[in-house]
């Protein structure tokens, strides 16, 4: 926790400092406001004290107390402005990070950690010095320079506080230990309900096709039995909370005046009546005293859980990044090509490589596609030239550089990448279509030319706001045949010298696959296209075709030559084709 | 699945973001309604609070009295009999209001707990009886977000909120009622000195839930950003988008930051605020005070009083302020959880009392001009007539998004037809219960469905009495039956979401759930190439066996499938365009026909 309040610069500790003074400015008027009670408790109690004493005191008094409430104003905005800014600063920082990351640091983490950092840990944060802050700095001040106001009034007023301090803490102590364990089991029956009803929903048709909504409810009742048994128990227990506190204090106060009474009658006349003030002026010190230790105990189970946001957000703060840009940014002597040399990838953690040796190489205006079975590495091939991760030997070069060199905008700017799900960003079809930055402007025109290549036009035009169309977060209001062609019309508007299309054209029916091909084909005659597929039909054509098994490269060549002699392609291509139709093709 | 996050909690202090309900009254009356057997309980609660509330105000009187003793006593000295029983008097006071607090908060949270689980249980068995419908419309997130988070804050809200809440409106009406019995100078004076302090208090009350509700908005469409670029981490690296969304991301921020400080701010004030209304208060009454008592109409200990009812009386108007904010969000809580509960049901089938026994069925299904539309406005199929004898294959073609599903949930009578009728051996589907139908068809689906369980459970799954030798025949049957026994603890394996079981292999657990069921007609959704090669010839072959012997409909996409089935049904756009066979639907030469060729075209 503390490394985060390292950011704080210059300008945030003066102002921390200048809350600070200002919080001991209004301890002092607060502990001031009992010396002008009991003052006042004692005019009002001797005989002949003139009205206007009375009037002078109370005229102190309130001063004090405004003075203590616009200390408190100004503290709480300048603590609001700290702890506001300070989260401001640190979700900046904590995106631009994530933004920097590579695949790697992302797979790590996971994306819904990730989120779940950026947003709620750092709420949590935001929460705790919002608060803290001000009590941390507060409740000791105030609990020490009271105790010091208290102690020489008399010692057995100080011991019944100390008493009554002490079984506060005790039943806080108490409560925490019951009580926190089970909290987490709370948490955890939570999540179980909410994966048994997300289980139904899912599977709602199943569950009905089983009839087995009773069999479902059943699971459910055990779960909710479970967690309310023990909500209920922690609730309980945190009951006793509120009671217990006003008892103390009620007790304390009432404990104050029966020993004032012994302490008063024992006492001499002439100490009688500053000893009756200070019965009184004790008793709010001492609820003062209380107070200040309910708030430390309050910071005290705050902090554990302030503190696991802040490991989770300093964790992702202090991960490297893996991928290091290169500086290359000049104009490539050729264009559109491709090759790998012996190129082998292995994560970071892992013994086993994805990738074995991979050697391949590619021209201007080629068409390679790469097939094999789930999880036999083509889209780590993909990865690979994105550079989402590194390889781990080898050399992958593009138009003759090699990746590492490039500066990341540049290679990026070379490739236009289609992704396997695709990515709909929350804007108008425009904005999806015409999403990044290449350097150059996208014109309308080029925007509607890739929209109709990508075989999109039909359906954008029946929106009712044609381009401006809004597109909700995620592309909810679009089918997924639909996404994929807005997210290939946004490769095609980014002009690319490559195309790389990672398993793009699943989502699309047999007969939209083939016309988009064959537009895009025609559209983009230059272009070099890689082609990661899972149909024999999308890649038949392709100039070269890279059959992976379980990481190694194990035939490379035309679709003829590979039925020819490579054994897991003709295994693939008969699965999916008859042997007439492959022949015919 | 962003729509699935919770809605944001409340957090922090002061008052938090309030959701207003649509129809107040309406939402209390409900909540009433559904609350009637706890409602006796729930009175003792109040009254209890009441009591608690009213012993403390007793409180500061007998303090006012030993004070009294004590100051009389300065000089002639003190009665400590006095002194002793007004103590143990005060004493045993404060030990039974802080018992009926105690009792009022274990009784509320005993009630908002059982009610909790009440409503949770009402919602699982809810999900079951609503037309599938009602999920075309409604997303996930929304129903979870109902069992978990509105039920919570109902729950949450009960016990704190309405408990103190009768607590507080008993102690400042029964405050003011003592300070008038007491003295009603001072009475007026307290009342008059707080007044100034609340009205300025209520007005940043304002101001601050406002600042809270846009902060929440903010805070939803930030926390939306981050979601977007992170989970499209790849494309936005692809495309160079990250400058694009970090401006975003800084336009948002600052709009969060405002707003956080803002509210932050104003709530912030409500506690210091309440501090000074109380000195000031207690100012206003010593000075009042000491003129009444030097013209000797009042005792020094009626100051001393005074100064406790001048605390007594500020507290709970705050509370009374939060406990409305918060049974608003409640009342808006319940209103969406209500609603859920309330949504029209399927229909009632118990006057249904036609049965078909499955396993003396002969597997006829007849479709005579059947009209369907998922909209009563529009209908997508028309006019469907087709005869199926017993052991035919149906396969089921056409382009993504043409509405195959349409089909199973037709036959499965998950949507009723709007014209027409479907007959199964010459019953119509309309005399049969859902119940009675579902177990005439096995189903497997494309998605599959497996839930965190054993695989038994998963195999057998609503199925008692299926021996572990029949579920091994099952899995040998499907070609699993090896990798079952090589996961630890074979058949008891737990089934959970992070898995070494992977998407080919879920596949054929579901194929052999649905052989364990063994009913005469099948609905088999072809995967699409989403397994590797050699689990795919499995899964191919585990689908054949499948359909042995049984009235199969196959939403098809191998080809072998289509050209081996009795009959092709071709869907476009809802409707069914073409039926036939291969051979009939090539000689057509439309859209079959195409869609066939546009695969192998050059």
């Amino acid at each position: 926790m503390l490394k985060l309040l390292k950011d704080f610069n210059k300008k945030d500790w003066l102002i921390i400092i200048g809350a600070l003074l200002l919080i001991v400015f209004q301890v002092w008027l607060d502990l001031k406001l009992p010396d002008y009670m009991s003052n006042i408790t004692v005019l009002v109690q001797s005989e002949g004290s003139k009205m206007s004493e009375i009037l002078t005191e109370g005229g102190y008094m309130i001063l004090c107390a405004f003075g203590s409430l616009a200390a408190a104003m100004m503290v709480g905005y300048l603590t609001s402005f700290i702890s506001a800014t300070f989260s401001q600063k640190l979700r900046k920082q904590l995106f631009e990070k994530v933004q920097n990351f590579g695949m790697e640091e992302i797979k790590k983490f996971s994306t819904s950690s990730l989120i779940t950092r950026t947003t709620n840990d750092i709420t949590n944060i935001q929460m705790f010095i919002a608060m803290g802050l001000q009590m941390l700095i507060k409740a000791p001040i105030t609990a020490v320079w009271a105790v010091f106001k208290i102690l020489d009034k008399s010692w057995q007023w100080s011991a019944v506080t100390g008493a009554g301090v002490l079984v506060l803490i005790m039943m806080i102590v108490i409560l925490m230990i019951t009580v926190m364990p089970k909290f987490k089991l709370v948490q955890k029956l939570i999540d179980k309900i909410n994966g048994l009803t997300r289980e139904n929903l899912t599977g709602i048709r199943v569950v009905r096709a089983f009839n087995a909504e009773d069999y479902q409810e059943e699971k459910f009742d055990v779960k909710n039995k479970e967690l309310t048994k023990t909500q209920m128990f922690n609730q309980r227990m945190m009951a006793f909370m509120s009671p217990v506190m006003y008892l103390i204090m009620n007790l304390l106060s009432l404990a104050i005046y029966f020993i004032g009474a012994y302490l008063i009658d024992q006492a001499n006349m002439m100490d009688k009546v500053t000893l009756f003030g200070n019965m009184v002026v004790f008793s709010s010190y001492a609820m003062q005293v209380i107070m200040a230790f309910l708030m430390l105990a309050i910071i005290f189970i705050m902090y554990p859980r302030a503190n696991v946001s802040a490991q989770r957000v300093i964790e992702v703060l202090e991960t490297n990044e893996s991928i290091k840009d290169g500086t290359f940014d000049k104009k490539t002597k050729k264009t559109g090509e491709i090759e790998f040399k012996n190129v082998s990838f292995r994560y970071p953690d892992a013994d086993e490589y994805v990738l074995e040796n991979i050697s391949f190489k590619v021209n201007k205006g080629d068409t390679i596609a790469i097939i094999g079975s789930t999880g036999s590495g083509k889209s780590t091939i993909v990865n690979l030239l994105m550079r989402f991760y590194d390889i781990t030997d080898g050399e992958i070069l593009i138009d003759g550089v090699n990746i590492k060199d490039y500066k990341g905008e540049y290679l990026h700017n070379k490739l236009g990448y289609v992704p396997q799900k695709a990515v709909m960003f929350s804007g108008t079809v425009n904005y999806n279509v015409a999403y990044g930055d290449n350097g150059k402007k996208k014109s309308d025109k080029l925007i509607k030319e890739a929209v109709k290549v990508a075989q999109a036009e039909d359906f954008v035009l029946k929106m009712p706001n044609k381009y401006e169309n809004d597109i909700a977060q995620g592309g909810t209001n679009i089918s997924g045949g639909q996404k994929q062609r807005l997210s290939i019309a946004r490769a095609i508007a980014k002009e690319p010298e490559i195309y790389i299309f990672d398993d793009s054209f699943s989502a699309l029916d047999y007969k939209t696959d083939y016309v988009l091909r064959t537009e895009l084909k025609k559209y983009t005659k230059d272009a070099t296209s890689v082609i990661v597929a899972q149909r024999i039909g999308t890649i038949i054509n392709a100039d070269k075709i890279i059959v992976l098994d379980s990481g190694k490269m194990v035939g490379i060549g035309t679709h003829k030559e590979l039925l020819k002699d490579c054994d897991v392609y003709k295994e693939i291509a008969y699965s999916q084709l008859s042997k007439e139709e492959l022949e015919n093709a | 699945m962003h729509n699935e996050k919770a809605r944001p909690r409340r957090m922090g202090p002061g008052p938090g973001p309030s959701e207003k309900p649509k129809d107040l009254k309406k939402a209390v009356k409900s909540m009433v309604k559904y609350l009637d057997k706890y409602l006796p309980i729930i009175i003792v609660a109040f009254v209890l609070a009441a009591l608690s509330s009213v012993l403390s105000i007793i409180g500061p009187n007998h303090l006012s009295d030993l004070t009294d003793v004590i100051t009389d006593g300065i000089v002639t000295g003190i009665d400590f009999g006095k002194v002793k029983s007004i103590a143990l008097f005060l004493l045993i006071i404060y030990l039974f209001s802080a018992t009926f607090n105690y009792i009022q908060n274990f009784i509320m949270v005993t009630v908002s707990n059982n009610f909790a689980k009440d409503l949770r249980d009402k919602i699982s068995v809810k999900i079951n009886k609503l037309p599938l419908k009602y999920f075309d419309t409604h997303s996930y997130g929304d129903i979870l977000s109902r069992v978990t988070n509105d039920v919570d804050t109902i729950n949450q809200s009960m016990h704190q909120s309405l408990g103190t809440l009768v607590a507080a409106i008993a102690l400042f009406i029964g405050s003011i009622i003592m300070m008038f019995v007491t003295n009603w100078i001072l009475a007026i004076t307290a009342i008059l000195s707080s007044l100034i302090g609340f009205s300025f208090m209520f007005l940043i009350l304002g101001k601050s839930q406002k600042y809270f509700d846009r902060r929440q908005v903010e805070l939803g469409n930030l926390n939306g950003h981050i979601e977007e670029i992170y989970s499209s981490h790849n494309v936005v690296k692809a495309y160079n988008g990250n400058k694009d969304a970090s401006n975003t991301f800084d336009k948002l921020n600052k709009n969060v930051f405002t707003c956080d400080r803002m509210s932050q701010f104003l709530s912030g004030l409500m506690q210091p605020i309440m501090q000074f209304i109380g000195n000031f208060g207690y100012v206003c009454v010593c000075v009042v005070g000491a003129i009444l008592t030097m013209k000797g109409y009042i005792s020094f200990g009626v100051i001393v009083a005074f100064i406790i009812y001048v605390r007594l009386f500020t507290s709970p108007l705050s509370q009374i302020a939060q406990g409305m904010t918060s049974l608003q969000s409640t009342a808006a809580a319940s209103e969406r959880v209500f609603e859920f509960i309330e949504e029209e049901e399927m229909e009632d089938e118990s006057k249904l009392t036609k049965k078909l026994d499955p396993k003396k069925l002969k597997g006829n299904i007849e479709f005579k001009h059947v009209k369907f539309g998922y909209d009563s406005s529009k209908t997508i199929i028309k006019d469907f007539n087709c005869k199926v004898k017993p052991g035919e294959k149906i396969a089921i073609v056409g382009p993504t998004g043409a509405g195959k599903t349409t089909m199973v949930n037709l036959l499965m009578k998950f949507y009723n037809i709007t014209d027409g009728d479907i007959l199964i051996d010459g019953t119509s589907v309309k005399d049969l219960t859902r119940e009675n139908i579902h177990d005439l068809f096995i189903m497997v689906l494309q998605d599959t469905w497996l839930f965190n369980g054993t695989i038994r459970e998963n195999i057998k799954y609503n199925k008692a009495d299926v021996s572990d030798e029949e579920i091994m025949d099952a899995l040998k049957t499907v070609g699993v039956d090896h990798f079952v026994k090589s996961l630890s603890g074979g058949l008891d394996y737990k089934i959970s979401d992070n898995e070494s079981v992977s998407a080919g292999q879920k596949q054929l657990l579901t194929i052999a759930r649905g052989m364990i069921k063994n009913a005469p007609f099948l609905i088999l959704d072809e995967a699409t190439s989403s397994v590797d090669t050699r689990t795919e010839e499995l899964v191919q072959k585990a689908m054949d066996k499948l359909t042995e012997g049984r009235t199969s409909f196959i939403i098809a996409h191998r080809l072998s499938t289509i050209k081996n089935a009795d009959l092709i049904l071709v869907m476009n756009e809802g409707n069914i365009i073409e039926q036939g066979n291969h051979e009939e639907l090539m000689k057509q030469n439309g859209f079959y026909a195409e869609l066939y060729n546009s695969q192998f075209r050059k």
